[in-house]
């Protein structure tokens, strides 16, 4: 799909009574979707405040979402691989996410800023970024970090909830700069899971954001489970729900429905780039895998539960849809698995290509220019390490 | 020599230095593809799949299921080339020398301290870095000292898959059983939280050892000397051989069998439940040959033609019952309180292949008989085919032992941890007994009933097993007059 492409469609809040479309969504009424599990198009969904969620896409914009579904989760699977070969010292798999990630990632307007967790994959991959920009990172080889500004993607952040605070600066910054109120405005997104939602960073980017109005999006992906805490020692009312109380809407969508994760989240961007102010985004989906490689689902979630959701892939909707508009016959779906298993051979390739760290680099970026003292010190200890018979550095 | 590459166990999950092999998903000959999945290695944190790391074809699988592997060790050689011919023999089924000297090679549990990283905690658990590893297996961080003893390697490497016989790691290096201290929170013994938390790490039970510091509070030292002395104690409980595994012996025609796995669990909940659960055993003999013939008549019955109808269901179905006229037995000690259960989860304890396991029957109270017998049945089955889950086997709250099945006539069984009551049903043996008056050849059987004395009486304890006896000397009548 086209980047800056609207290929959304909102309509004027409370059109139209909300019963007579609600069905629309599955029989979740709480729930926004454009395409149900088993791959059918609904035409309009509502969200709670009564906006009604469309999308419009052409035949090549819907290949060009199920290409990025499949190449995403497809990459991941090899990350997930190449940790268990010993080349990764830990993975966080995506399984599952693909749909809230594509769907959110490609609403984003090359000028919008995004604010990642660690587990990101598919919307670093929706911002163009070469994916194996983090495995640096997973393999021990750098600190993970990348030019934010660069990318219009922060770095990757471990410490749970972090980032929201930082994102809630940013986007306050954008508003002091006067870079919101119209179409060309600046937005920003910032992702955390629900077990965020217990942390009070995010209470807190929930208050500062909804008072100074930043322009700002909390796409919350609620994959059930924090590690293994589940979403009911989380909270007790749906999570969007919270956002009433700090006074900006909220909305939960299909997490599993890219069409619907994309609509309701460009609608909320283009609300903050026009100045409206803050919302949340409770993507509502399941992590299919391991918190991380270091994780084992199966002591805290029955195998029931996830067959339950395995019937929700959003994959496999997506290629329902497709295969039944005839949008995309065999051919297509065989190239792109062709093009997923070319490049993840690819990416594996380089990322065991990658070299081991200059140990003198550590002090590269401790300040934007230098310092003296830092100077003495890598002299120091490049010294320190010359001073090894046959050391290589 | 680049052709054929070995396949080391990596560091599965963040500073772990051993794993063991569950199955082999692969076999020597078999052609791989990229990231096929080849073996199924279980580690403290994550019992995880692991793909192939290159395409061709298998070589030598180096460990055999079952066998616990050292973080860095070859574990499979796949050609990666195999269309191009024979290869020179030296390069093949044996993994590297030095490597191999890492197989098994587990440092004395004794080298870490409890309480660091690497060393034992709580629950006969190891420290990690993040979290605990599960109880069953004894993976271990690497040691955080540099001046851990190291093994030679065995001898041959020949055998170097089975060795079991030339293993360094003796059963002498089993840890002390963890004693789980109930009283801590009563405040009824004096003790700094580092000397607590010592004495949990080392099993010792703060309340049976006297306190040398001030007010009589409780020292390291005091801690220390009672944990040197209780490892001996509990030493014959820890070296229970499996009846499953063929004799090897050694040179010394002794054989050394590694603990771990089902035998260890057993071992730990045993010891467990042994030393801090004050159990008493009763006996019942009953003549059971009426229920014999109600089961006769059951299976004779045309909707239950189908279902598998053992005595051991009627035992089953006389425990439910007894238990809603006691419903104290169905309960658990926690400390402070008593918890009485309105539920019973009904334990089964099975022997299979790979050891004792005890899944349960969730909410058997509820079920009808026809229900109660097609539970047993898929139990057993799930049991037999080692399928059952963890699921099943937790939250237990009374458990029935069928040591019937073996020919013998009862026993004294230790309680599962956290339940009260166990029944031991022994065999159904034809013998002579008095029966109205005359001796007769009758359907008998033995009963034995332990359970914790801290909850329960000998009144209670005695009116319960009467009420068991009394339904399998005479079902129907038992069933009008109780339901």
């Amino acid at each position: 799909m086209a980047k800056g492409d609207p290929g959304v469609t909102t309509r004027g809040r409370r059109a139209a009574p909300r019963s007579k479309r609600a069905a629309a969504a599955a029989g979740d009424p709480e729930l926004v979707q454009l395409l149900t599990p088993e791959g059918e198009r609904v035409e309009t969904s509502v969200g709670p405040d009564g906006t009604e969620y469309r999308v419009d896409f052409t035949d090549e914009e819907y290949r060009g979402l199920y290409r990025d579904l499949v190449l995403v989760r497809k990459l991941d699977a090899e990350a997930t691989a190449l940790q268990r070969q010993g080349e990764l010292g830990l993975w966080a798999s995506l399984l599952g996410q693909e749909a809230a990630q594509v769907g959110s990632g490609r609403a984003l307007r090359s000028q919008d800023m995004a604010f990642p967790t660690y587990r990101e994959h598919g919307v670093l991959y929706c911002r163009g970024i070469d994916p194996i920009m983090p495995l640096g990172l997973f393999r021990g080889v750098d600190q993970g970090g990348w030019d934010p500004n660069e990318f219009k993607f922060n770095m990757y952040t471990i410490v749970i909830g972090a980032q929201t605070l930082h994102a809630t600066g940013y986007a306050m910054g954008v508003a002091m700069d006067g870079k919101t109120g119209g179409d060309d405005g600046e937005a920003v997104i910032a992702y955390f899971g629900d077990g965020a939602t217990s942390q009070g960073d995010v209470n807190e980017s929930f208050v500062w954001a909804s008072v100074f109005n930043a322009p700002l999006v909390f796409f919350c992906q609620n994959n059930q489970y924090a590690i293994s805490e589940p979403l009911e020692r989380q909270t007790r009312v749906p999570l969007y729900r919270r956002a009433g109380g700090f006074g900006f809407p909220g909305v939960r969508v299909d997490g599993n429905d890219v069409l619907a994760s994309y609509a309701v989240t460009r609608h909320a961007l283009d609300n903050a780039r026009h100045g409206q102010g803050p919302s949340l985004i409770e993507a509502y989906t399941y992590r299919m895998g391991a918190h991380t490689t270091s994780d084992d689902p199966t002591r805290y979630r029955i195998a029931s539960e996830v067959e339950a959701w395995q019937a929700k892939d959003p994959i496999a909707r997506m290629k329902a849809f497709l295969t039944r508009q005839q949008i995309a016959d065999a051919d297509f779906f065989a190239a792109v698995d062709e093009q997923a298993r070319t490049e993840s051979v690819h990416l594996r390739e380089r990322v065991l290509a990658m070299p081991d760290p200059e140990p003198a680099t550590m002090f590269d970026h401790v300040y934007p220019n230098g310092s003296p003292e830092l100077d003495e010190q890598r002299a120091q200890f490049s010294r320190y390490l010359e001073s090894f018979e046959g050391s290589a550095h | 020599m680049s052709r054929i590459k070995e396949f080391n166990l990596p560091d599965l999950g963040e500073g772990l230095t051993e794993g063991e092999i569950l199955a082999w998903l692969v076999k020597v000959g078999d052609v791989i593809e990229l990231n096929q999945p080849i073996v199924e290695v279980e580690t403290a944190k994550a019992a995880v799949e692991i793909p192939a790391k290159w395409a061709g074809q298998v070589r030598s699988i180096f460990h055999p299921e079952g066998s616990t592997v050292e973080v860095g060790t070859p574990i499979i050689a796949i050609d990666t080339d195999p269309g191009a011919g024979p290869i020179e023999e030296s390069t093949t089924d044996t993994p590297s020398a030095a490597s191999l000297a890492a197989v098994e090679v587990a440092p004395s549990e004794g080298a870490i301290e409890p309480g660091l990283i690497g060393g034992p905690a709580p629950g006969g658990r190891t420290a990690v870095l993040v979290g605990y590893g599960p109880r069953t297996t004894a993976a271990k961080r690497r040691p955080r000292r540099a001046d851990v003893p190291s093994p030679t390697p065995p001898a041959s490497s020949a055998d170097h898959g089975v060795a079991v016989g030339d293993k360094p790691a003796s059963i002498a290096t089993i840890p002390a059983p963890q004693v789980h201290d109930r009283r801590n929170g009563a405040g009824l013994v004096l003790a700094k939280p580092p000397v607590r938390k010592l004495a949990r790490d080392l099993g010792v039970d703060l309340g049976v050892v006297t306190g040398s510091g001030p007010l009589g509070s409780i020292t390291r030292e005091d801690v220390q000397r009672a944990a040197s002395g209780s490892a001996t104690a509990a030493e014959p409980l820890t070296v229970a051989a499996p009846t499953t595994v063929a004799a090897s012996f050694g040179a010394d025609r002794e054989q050394r069998i590694p603990v771990k796995g089902v035998r260890k669990l057993t071992a730990e909940n045993m010891s467990r439940s042994a030393f801090t659960a004050p159990h008493v055993t009763e006996f019942l003999t009953v003549d059971v040959t009426r229920a014999m013939k109600a089961l006769d008549r059951l299976r004779g019955r045309r909707e239950w033609r189908d279902v598998r109808v053992s005595p051991l269901l009627l035992v089953a179905k006389a425990v439910l019952l007894a238990v809603r006229r006691h419903p104290m037995v169905n309960s658990t000690w926690a400390g402070d309180e008593i918890v009485v259960k309105d539920y019973v989860n009904l334990g089964i304890a099975a022997a299979t292949e790979r050891g004792l396991i005890v899944p349960n029957i969730k909410d058997a109270g509820r079920l009808s008989l026809r229900e109660l017998a097609d539970a047993m049945t898929d139990l057993v089955q799930t049991a037999k085919a080692g399928r059952t889950s963890p699921a099943a086997m937790s939250g237990g709250t009374l458990t029935i032992t069928n040591v019937g099945v073996f020919g013998v006539d009862t026993g004294t069984p230790i309680l599962p941890p956290g339940e009260s009551a166990i029944l031991a049903f022994g065999a159904v043996r034809e013998l002579p007994w008095v029966h109205k008056g005359k001796v007769r050849p009758r359907q008998v059987t033995t009963l034995g009933l332990s359970f914790d004395h801290r909850i329960i009486d000998g009144e209670l304890g005695s009116k319960f097993l009467r009420d068991i006896g009394d339904f399998l000397a005479d079902p129907e009548a038992a069933l009008l007059a109780w339901t």
